[in-house]
């Protein structure tokens, strides 16, 4: 068994409206050394499978068919393998 | 062909009665409800997707609605050319299922916009227009969305652009696509399109909200009967 970690960006060329929005709340908190706050997902699940090659498809699968929309985000991940 | 309307009811959908009722009571066509779980299109000549909040909008809008079983044979009714609406959450489930290209996110204004706007007609020779006049400058027909904010890159929409694809832009009252009358920050004021055959549509703003008169607006009804005549005649 395998625990995934998921991560979930925003293409750079694509407007992220909750990043820009959150931004403005650092500098009315008075943190402005901030720029280019983007926001992503981080998804985490098991993978019942104990061949790392079988998990990676399985894992490239779920993230490139569900996960991300391939249009305007781009995904990474990691597993760990769990006993 | 008959004509008869299919309106496919997700779990969170929320605008498939006021579609069925425009449909049904209003405009006296023929229309069913399609399960979400079913496969069966039950001889529907066209087939909508209300709007709503199909599984939550979790993940990303429309991105589960679009695996469930209704919709392939939604897709493959469309890759056969058969008609499909999709309005607002049904806009954006069509973009999760590739009928439709291009995607939606976050208002620019991070608020949800609920309120009457006015969309200037782009392409009057489609299958969902035919029946708008050139002396109507602009319908009156309104939007309720959180993520209505169409992106495409440049390409796309130049193609969008070349194919005629564009069917509706936000605008003033007399027709003028302006900064101003954009509610949402989409790209070129972008708030419906049609696919590249023409067969497939997707618009922002609810035509469904804007049928019967006592509502005080009925512009919406002239692309239930465009449609309605396309297959009448």
């Amino acid at each position: 068994m395998f625990k995934a970690t998921v991560l979930i960006k925003r293409r750079p060329s694509i407007l992220d409206p909750q990043g820009v929005a959150v931004e403005k709340g650092a500098k009315h908190l008075g943190i402005t050394n901030i720029k280019s706050t983007r926001i992503g997902k981080l998804i985490e699940f098991d993978v019942d499978l104990s061949d790392r090659n079988e998990a990676e498809k399985e894992v490239n699968l779920y993230c490139s068919k569900l996960l991300s929309n391939p249009i305007m985000e781009d995904f990474e991940f990691k597993l760990e393998e769990v006993k | 062909m008959s004509l008869k309307f299919g309106v496919v009811v997700f779990p969170g959908s929320n605008c498939d009665h006021d579609a069925y009722y425009s449909l049904r009571k209003v405009l006296n066509y023929d229309v069913e409800f399609l399960w979400h779980k079913d496969t069966d299109l039950k001889q529907s000549s066209v087939i909508l997707l209300p709007g709503g909040f199909s599984y939550g909008d979790y993940l990303r809008t429309g991105s589960v609605a679009r695996f469930s079983p209704i919709m392939n044979s939604v897709i493959s009714f469309a890759n056969k050319g058969g008609i499909v609406i999709g309005i607002c959450n049904g806009f954006q489930i069509l973009l999760e299922a590739g009928l439709l290209p291009g995607v939606m996110i976050r208002n620019n204004s991070l608020k949800f916009a609920c309120k009457d706007v006015y969309l200037k007609t782009e392409n009057r020779e489609t299958i969902f227009s035919a029946e708008i006049s050139e002396a109507t400058k602009a319908l009156k027909i309104p939007i309720a969305h959180g993520e209505g904010n169409y992106f495409a890159d440049i390409e796309l929409l130049k193609e969008l652009e070349a194919n005629r694809q564009i069917l509706f832009r936000y605008s003033d009252k007399d027709g003028n696509v302006n900064d101003e009358n954009n509610p949402n920050g989409s790209q070129l004021n972008i708030a419906g399109i049609v696919n590249k055959n023409g067969n497939v549509m997707g618009m922002m703003p609810h035509p469904e909200r804007a049928c019967d008169p006592t509502l005080g607006r009925t512009d919406g009804q002239l692309i239930f009967k465009s449609i309605a005549n396309y297959i009448l005649n």
